[in-house]
C-alpha cells in the first residue's frame, strides 16, 4: 500500500467511534532537546567502570551476610539450632524467623512472606536463617553449622497439581485449597456474541515461566548509626516500597530509615518486590552495630525469581467473515510459586489488555493463580501480559487463515479507535497501531513473503500493547505517584531531585532532558539526584513502564514553575513582559529580539536576589479511570496511555533438527513522542532480545519428582541468547502523541517485548506448517510437531486440556455501549 | 598464604592471599578495583573479563596464582580518561543500558581489536561471547566496527 498517503476514515459498524487510519505524520512542535538522540547522562561512567553498583560499596568495619535456604520444597520447621554457628570464630550474629516475625509482601492483600521462615518453608530456596560474619567465607562456613529439622509435607509441583490437591495447603489464605486468586468477569453477554459469529474458534496455549536473569545479582548494604538511624543501599527498582517494608518489619519509624537505590545492573521486574535479604541485612546491622553487606549468589537469584508466571490459556473467539470480533472468552491458569508477590495483579493482567488492540464488543475473562512449592513468580518485563498476548496473536493468526484473510489486514480492519473506552472500561488515548502494522508490513516485504517462501523459511506477524504506568498505586492512596523537586543554582546549574530509579532504562536521562528542554539548558548541565528516600520526593518505582510518563510530567511541572519565576525577573531586566521571555542554549532572551539576552545564571541571580532561593516542585497523579469503582479488579489495566507495537519475524527452521533461527525482526513501536531517540531504540532492541529468548529457549524447569528442585539455577545451563542467537532488529519509531504523556510520550521499555513470541510462533507455522502452541519453541517441540504432521496427525505441539476449575459466577458488567448511564452521558456531550 | 606479584594497570602489585583465590576477588575485594564485575561464577557470562598479557580472560574462576608475573589490565586501566577507541565508540553508539556487563564487553572488544584491527561480523561472533541481558548486542557490534575505524 502507498505508505504516507493512504487515509481511510470509517465509522465503526457498531457506531462506537471513528477509526482514523491516517498515515500523515502528526504535527511536530519545535523541540530543541526532545526527540534527539542523546547519549545517556550516565554513559561515560558506565564505560569506565566507575558506576557504583550495590556490591561495589565497601564501608569501614563492614560485615558480610549469608542466608541459609530451605532444602525442602514444603515442610514444617521442627527445630533450628544455631548454637554451633554462633560459636564459630568471626561470626557476629545469627538470625532466624523468630527475630523477624512480622510478615510483609508487596501487595497489601498478600502479606504472606517472612524475612526468614517462621515455622514453615514453601520452596527449595526459601530463606530460613542468616549469618553476619567477618568475611563471606566465615559466613558461608557458619551456614553449614546451622541445624534445621524439617517435617516434610506433600509438595505441589504445578498449577494443575494445585487445582487437584487442595491439601495440604501451602498458605492458609487465598481463594481456597491451593488456589490463591480466582477471577471471573463478563463484560457483555459473550454467548450472544458467539451466536452472532460466522466462525467460533477455540485454542489452548501454554507459556512457560522464565526469569529476569539480571547480570547483577541482588545486593544490599545496611548501616545502623549510633543515633538509631538505618541506611540501606540496595539494588532495587522500588526504594519507596522497600522503605515501607523495612518500617513495617523492623518496627522503625519511616523517618529513621533511609533507602538509597543504587543503579540497578539489570532488573526487568526482578527487583521490584521488597526482599528477605534487604530486611535481613538491615536487622543484622542493627544487631551488630556494624555495616553489613549481602550479595546473593547467582543460584540465589534464581530462587528470588519473581519471574514470568507459567500460564496455561484457553481462548474462544467469535468472528464475522471480515474478521470483526463478536465476543471473546479468555481463561488463564497461572503457576504462582510459593508466595503472593504481585500475583493478584499478575492474574488480572492476564485478562486486562486483550481489549485495547482490536475492538472486542463482548468479553469474558476467568483467571486463576495457584500456589505451588516453587520460587515465587511475579512481574517480569510485560507483567502478566506477554502470556495472553502470545495466545491472542497466535489464535488470531489461525482465525485469519480459516477466514482466508491476510493476518495484517484482519488486524488493520478492526483496531480500537483512538479516544475510546473498551468493553472493560479502559480509556484508550492515542493509538498508532495501524501505522505500526503498515511500517513492518512495508519494511519486511510481508506481502511478497507471507505463505510464499520455500519450505523451511517463514514470516510471522503479531501486535501488542502495554501500559504507560499503572493507573493505581500498589497500596491505595490519593497522593501523587511521582514527585520532583528542582533547585536552580546561582552558578547556572540545575539539580533535579526525584525518587525514580535508574535501572538501565535511562530514567536519569529522561529527567535531565525534560528539564533541559523547558529551561533551555544542556542536559549534561542538569544534575540528577534520584532514588534516595531522604533526599528525593516519592516516586513509586521503576515498574509498569511508568517513569517517563509520571516523573516526566512531574519534571515538566517543576521546570515550568522555575521557568515562570525566572522569566519574571529576567523580563524585568530585559524590559519585557514575562510571556515574551524565552529560554534556549543557556540564555534567557526576548522572544521578539533574541539578541537581547542574559545568561541563565544571571536570571537565577536576579530571582534569588529578589525572592530568595529558587526551588520548585512538581507532582503527577494519573487521571481517574472510567473503570474505577465499576467492578472488583478494575484497578488493574487502567493506564494514562497505552503504547503499541507490531512486529514481523523472519525464521529459518531446519526440518531435520527442529532448530529455529531468527535472522531478523522488524518492529514498529508507537512511543507517543520520543524523549530520547537513542534510548527509545535501545529499549526496543532490548525488548526484542528478551522476547527472542522467551520465544526460543528460556525456561525455568523443576524436577517435580525430586523435591521440586530447580534443574538449572546457573548461567551455565539457563539458556539466554548471546550475540550468535541475537537477530538483526529493524526498528521503526511511530509517534502518536498522547495527551497524557509528557510532550506526548508513552512507554518503550516493555511493550516491544510482547509481539516477539507470537510473531516467531506464527513464522514457524509459515515456514514448516506446524503449530507450536507453547513457548519456548525448542527444537524438540518442533520435531515432535513435524513427526505428527508426517504421520497425518494434527500438526501441532501444545497443551491439550484445561483443568476443571470451579469458576464462580462471573461479575456481569455491561460494556459502555450497553450501559444506560454511559450512553446517557455520551449523548449529553454530543 | 603466599605473596603473589603481578603488574596491574602498569603498576607492580603484591597480594598475600590463598593461591586459589579467583583473580576477580583479589581485584575487587583486596585491591578495590570494582569496575570488573561478578556475573555467574562459572566463566560463562564474561562480566569479569580483564586482559592477562593482552588476552581477554575471565577472572571469576581464574586462580590468582596463575597471573603471577603477568600483566593484568582492568577497565580502570584501559585508558586514563575514557579515550580508548572502544570506550569512545561505546559512548558514540550509546551502548550501555544498565552497564553492568559493559566493563567485560569493552575489555573483550578491546582485546579483539588489538588482535584483529578490522574484525568481520564473524570475528565479532567468535570473540564476543559475553552475555548482556539488556540486549545491547546490535550496538556492541556497531561500536566495534566504529572503534575499528578509530571511533
Amino acid at each position: 500500500m502507498a505508505a504516507g498517503k493512504r487515509k481511510a476514515t470509517e465509522r465503526r459498524k457498531d457506531g462506537k467511534g471513528i477509526q482514523d487510519t491516517s498515515m500523515g505524520p502528526p504535527a511536530v512542535p519545535s523541540f530543541r532537546r526532545i526527540g534527539k538522540a542523546f547519549r545517556k547522562v550516565d554513559a561515560t561512567a558506565k564505560v569506565t567502570g566507575v558506576t557504583k553498583f550495590a556490591d561495589d560499596l565497601f564501608l569501614p568495619r563492614m560485615l558480610f551476610a549469608k542466608v541459609l535456604r530451605s532444602t525442602q520444597p514444603h515442610a514444617r520447621i521442627r527445630r533450628i539450632d544455631v548454637s554451633r554457628a554462633l560459636a564459630l570464630d568471626g561470626v557476629h550474629a545469627v538470625l532466624t524467623g523468630r527475630d523477624l516475625p512480622i510478615p510483609f509482601g508487596i501487595l497489601p492483600v498478600s502479606q504472606d512472606e517472612h524475612a526468614l521462615a517462621l515455622d514453615k518453608v514453601r520452596f527449595v530456596g526459601d530463606p530460613v536463617a542468616a549469618v553476619a560474619a567477618r568475611s563471606e567465607e566465615i559466613a558461608t562456613a557458619a551456614l553449614d553449622l546451622i541445624v534445621v529439622e524439617y517435617e516434610p509435607l506433600a509438595a505441589i509441583a504445578s498449577a494443575e497439581d494445585a487445582v487437584e490437591t487442595p491439601d495440604p495447603r501451602i498458605h492458609d489464605y487465598g481463594h481456597g485449597g491451593n488456589l490463591h486468586k480466582v477471577v471471573s468477569l463478563e463484560f457483555g453477554d459473550v454467548e450472544r456474541g458467539f451466536a452472532e459469529a460466522d466462525l467460533v474458534r477455540e485454542d489452548l496455549l501454554f507459556f512457560e515461566g522464565s526469569t529476569h536473569l539480571p547480570m547483577e545479582q541482588h545486593a544490599a548494604v545496611a548501616d545502623w548509626s549510633p543515633d538509631r538511624k538505618l541506611t540501606l543501599w540496595s539494588s532495587t527498582q522500588t526504594p519507596h516500597y522497600v522503605h515501607r517494608a523495612l518500617a513495617q518489619v523492623l518496627e522503625l519509624p519511616p523517618a529513621r530509615i533511609r533507602v538509597i537505590a543504587t543503579p540497578n545492573g539489570g532488573a526487568f521486574g526482578g527487583k521490584s518486590d521488597p526482599f528477605s535479604h534487604e530486611i535481613v541485612v538491615a536487622k543484622l546491622a542493627m544487631v551488630t552495630g556494624r555495616p553489613v553487606k549481602i550479595t546473593l549468589t547467582r543460584e540465589e537469584v534464581f530462587y528470588c525469581h519473581r519471574g514470568r508466571h507459567p500460564t496455561l490459556m484457553w481462548v474462544k473467539t467469535g468472528v464475522k467473515r471480515d474478521g470483526a470480533i463478536t465476543a471473546m472468552h479468555f481463561r488463564s491458569l497461572l503457576d504462582g510459586g510459593a508466595y503472593g508477590s504481585y500475583g493478584v495483579a499478575s492474574t488480572y493482567y492476564t485478562g486486562a489488555l486483550q481489549t485495547v488492540t482490536y475492538h472486542i464488543p463482548r468479553y469474558k475473562f476467568q483467571g486463576a493463580r495457584a500456589f505451588t512449592n516453587k520460587p515465587p513468580c511475579g512481574p517480569k518485563r510485560g507483567h502478566g501480559t506477554p502470556q495472553p498476548r502470545f495466545a491472542l496473536e497466535v489464535h488470531l493468526d489461525k482465525i485469519a487463515e480459516q477466514l482466508g484473510l491476510d493476518p495484517a489486514e484482519l488486524r488493520l480492519r478492526h483496531l480500537v479507535p483512538p479516544d475510546s473506552v473498551t468493553a472493560n472500561y479502559l480509556r484508550v488515548g492515542s493509538i498508532g497501531l495501524g501505522d505500526c502494522i503498515r511500517k513492518v508490513v512495508d519494511g519486511s516485504g510481508w506481502k511478497d513473503h507471507f505463505r510464499k517462501l520455500p519450505f523451511g523459511q517463514g514470516v510471522g506477524l503479531a501486535c501488542s500493547s502495554y501500559l504507560t504506568g499503572a493507573g493505581l498505586p500498589v497500596y491505595w492512596n490519593d497522593m501523587p505517584h511521582s514527585g520532583v523537586q528542582l533547585k536552580c543554582d546561582r552558578g547556572g546549574g540545575v539539580t533535579v531531585f526525584c525518587g525514580s530509579t535508574e535501572i538501565g532504562q535511562g530514567s536519569d536521562s529522561v529527567l535531565a532532558i525534560i528539564v533541559a528542554e523547558v529551561l533551555g539548558l544542556d542536559p549534561f548541565d542538569v544534575a540528577v539526584v534520584a532514588a534516595d528516600t531522604d533526599l528525593t520526593p516519592v516516586d513509586l518505582g521503576s515498574y509498569s513502564s511508568r517513569v517517563t510518563l509520571m516523573t516526566g510530567n512531574a519534571a515538566i511541572q517543576a521546570a515550568e514553575r522555575a521557568r515562570d519565576i525566572l522569566a519574571r525577573y529576567a523580563g524585568e531586566r530585559l524590559g519585557v513582559s514575562a510571556v515574551r521571555v524565552r529560554f534556549a542554549d543557556g540564555r534567557v532572551c526576548d522572544a521578539a529580539d533574541p539578541t537581547r539576552a542574559i545568561s541563565f545564571a544571571e536570571a537565577v541571580q536576579l530571582a534569588e536576589a529578589a525572592q530568595g532561593t529558587v526551588g520548585t516542585m512538581g507532582s503527577y497523579t494519573p487521571p481517574r479511570s472510567p473503570a474505577s469503582g465499576r467492578y472488583r479488579g478494575a484497578g488493574v489495566g487502567p493506564s494514562p496511555a497505552y503504547s503499541y507495537s507490531a512486529a514481523v519475524a523472519e525464521v529459518v527452521v531446519e526440518p531435520d533438527t527442529g532448530i529455529v533461527r531468527v535472522p531478523r525482526i522488524w518492529i514498529a513501536h508507537d512511543v507517543g513522542r520520543c524523549i530520547n531517540a537513542a534510548a527509545v531504540i535501545g529499549q526496543i532492541e532490548g525488548s526484542v532480545y528478551m522476547g527472542l529468548g522467551e520465544a526460543l529457549m528460556e525456561e525455568m524447569p523443576y524436577r517435580a519428582n525430586r523435591h521440586v528442585v530447580h534443574k538449572i539455577p546457573s548461567l551455565l545451563e539457563y539458556k539466554s541468547p548471546t550475540t550468535l542467537e541475537m537477530c538483526d532488529v529493524v526498528t521503526y519509531i511511530v509517534e502518536h502523541p498522547d495527551p497524557n504523556g509528557p510532550f506526548g510520550a508513552k512507554e518503550a521499555g516493555q511493550g516491544p517485548l510482547l509481539p516477539v513470541m507470537p510473531a516467531v510462533a506464527n513464522a514457524v507455522y509459515d515456514a514448516v506448517g506446524v503449530r507450536v502452541d507453547e513457548v519456548p519453541i525448542t527444537p524438540e517441540k518442533v520435531l515432535k510437531a513435524l513427526k505428527r504432521k508426517a504421520k497425518g496427525e494434527p500438526p501441532r505441539y501444545g497443551p491439550t486440556s484445561f483443568p476443571a476449575i470451579p469458576w464462580p459466577e462471573p461479575t456481569y458488567v455491561p460494556p459502555p455501549w450497553e450501559d444506560v448511564d454511559t450512553i446517557a452521558t455520551a449523548s449529553r456531550h454530543r | 598464604m603466599p605473596a603473589i606479584s603481578f603488574v596491574l594497570n602498569g603498576r607492580s602489585r603484591t597480594v598475600t592471599v590463598a593461591a586459589d583465590t579467583p583473580l576477580l576477588w583479589v581485584l575487587r575485594d583486596t585491591l578495590g578495583m570494582t569496575g570488573t564485575k561478578f556475573g555467574c561464577g562459572v566463566a560463562q557470562c564474561g562480566a569479569c573479563t580483564v586482559h592477562v598479557d593482552g588476552a581477554a580472560t575471565r577472572t571469576c574462576v581464574l586462580p590468582v596464582s596463575s597471573v603471577a608475573g603477568k600483566h593484568v589490565t582492568t577497565i580502570e586501566g584501559l585508558s586514563p580518561n575514557r579515550s580508548h577507541p572502544v570506550q569512545r565508540a561505546w559512548i558514540e553508539e550509546d551502548v550501555p543500558q544498565c552497564g553492568y556487563c559493559q566493563s567485560g564487553q569493552i575489555m573483550a572488544a578491546a582485546a579483539l581489536l588489538a588482535q584483529t584491527a578490522h574484525p568481520t561480523d564473524a570475528d565479532i561472533d567468535e570473540a564476543m561471547t559475553n552475555i548482556c541481558r539488556c540486549g545491547t548486542y546490535q550496538r556492541i557490534r556497531a561500536a566495534i566496527h566504529r572503534a575499528a575505524k578509530g571511533a
